[in-house]
């Protein structure tokens, strides 16, 4: 059993941190803004709830589990919002999308 | 592991640290305060300094990085170029540089018992904490009662830059300033609905938790300070979501300038409370029958008179700003 749950947390730690580590190469290859926030905002949420996952499981029924709970819902409905805001604000400003993203 | 995370940290503060200085877009450089800000957290909770970390990330990254952005939207967001050629202040930051790394060779390694600074007070406040107030977060016990006067002066320090920033902006005497209105601007985000529907799910939690901080402080990391910049954070959140002349009405001016007076006058009450009772000034154990008691009452009101202060300050400084922003 013990054995089970450590191979789960470990699948979903490292899994979680490729997540967000394509989110990283995608935000720094992505051609234009939009792009970019979308390989990283998608991959973070995504990313970040896995790792906390994992963490879950290496905590067990703990009072750190709970709280690292709490903090998952938080994420969960704070980062897309965020991720929301910021391509709100950019197209508000009236920046466009690169023309060679669109093309291709 | 801890020097591997403490290194990795310290480059990223290196490199956020350049990034601020070249960026010459000041939106750029503020939101990058923001990070570094998170960076300094981060390295104060690997230095075992939870109460600092929580100071840090919740002033430094959350309320200063919103404050900052509202004194931007006041002036130009791009640096004005300057065609100094910086060679004598350079040479005189290498050199002190130099000498402070110099310096670095004769300190004692990190977390060293034998430290200087490890032999002088703190094994009293250690030893004594448990038996004069009984507290099990011996930095509240130090901050609160065997420093009481410290605090005091750093509630008056944010007490004064408070009343500062209100005579700097605040112009009541144009009207409408400091009023209701019911402009564009002042409503926020009400026509964005995720915004707007998360903000208002999150925020009484935010508000919640920076209760909890406030009263929890004897037992864990947190007090007054982090309380208050947490609260207000709540409060800036909501309104960015639902506009600002929502949130002053639940908090409006005249409440934040009680709160900031009432704040420093509840410590200082609390203060001469002990002189009064016969004992001496800020000196909690004579405010209850049982001396270990008193301390708790006087560490709980001297916090709660700490977050009540830097509340009132931090919303007050946001509203001028975004009252300024509005008038021209």
């Amino acid at each position: 059993m013990e054995v089970l749950l450590d191979i789960i947390s470990w699948v979903l730690l490292v899994s979680g941190g490729a997540f967000v580590f394509i989110g990283g190469v995608g935000a720094l290859r992505m051609p234009d803004f939009y792009t970019r926030m979308h390989a990283a905002s998608l991959t973070d949420t995504l990313g970040t709830i896995l790792v906390l996952l994992g963490i879950i499981l290496q905590a067990g029924f703990t009072l750190s589990a709970v709280k690292l709970l709490a903090v998952m819902v938080f994420l969960l409905l704070t980062a897309p919002t965020a991720a929301y805001a910021l391509a709100n604000a950019a197209r508000l400003a009236r920046l466009a999308p690169e023309r060679r993203a669109l093309d291709d | 592991m801890v020097t591997l995370f403490g290194v990795f940290l310290l480059t990223l503060l290196v490199i956020t640290a350049v990034g601020i200085l070249r960026a010459e877009h000041l939106f750029v450089a503020v939101m990058l305060t923001g990070i570094f800000s998170l960076q300094m957290a981060a390295m104060f909770f690997i230095l075992d300094a939870a109460d600092v970390a929580l100071t840090e990330a919740a002033v430094g990254a959350g309320v200063a990085t919103v404050l900052l952005l509202g004194a931007l939207a006041l002036t130009n967001d791009r640096e004005r170029p300057s065609g100094i050629r910086p060679w004598w202040p350079l040479a005189l930051i290498a050199a002190a540089t130099l000498l402070v790394i110099y310096a670095t060779f004769d300190q004692p390694r990190l977390g060293d018992p034998d430290a200087p600074v490890h032999q002088h007070v703190a094994p009293w406040y250690l030893e004594e904490t448990p038996r004069l107030i009984d507290v099990p977060n011996v930095v509240t016990a130090i901050l609160a009662s065997f420093r009481g006067y410290d605090t005091l002066g750093e509630l008056f320090v944010i007490f004064t830059a408070g009343i500062g920033v209100l005579f700097l902006l605040a112009n009541p005497s144009k009207g409408g300033a400091l009023s209701l209105s019911q402009s564009a601007e002042s409503q926020g985000l009400r026509h964005h609905l995720v915004p707007r529907v998360v903000g208002r799910l999150v925020v009484p939690f935010i508000v919640l938790f920076g209760l909890y901080v406030q009263f929890h402080g004897d037992y864990g990391p947190g007090g007054g300070f982090q309380a208050g910049a947490l609260i207000s954070a709540g409060i800036i959140l909501y309104a960015l979501v639902e506009g600002e002349s929502m949130a002053l009405k639940a908090l409006s001016f005249r409440v934040l300038a009680g709160m900031i007076a009432g704040g420093a006058l509840l410590y200082v009450g609390v203060g001469i409370a002990g002189i009064l009772l016969g004992g001496n000034f800020l000196d909690y154990s004579v405010l209850s029958a049982d001396p270990v008691a008193g301390q708790h009452l006087g560490i709980l009101l001297v916090e709660a008179a700490v977050g009540l202060t830097v509340t009132g300050v931090l919303l007050t400084i946001f509203h001028s700003f975004a009252a300024r922003d509005q008038k021209s």
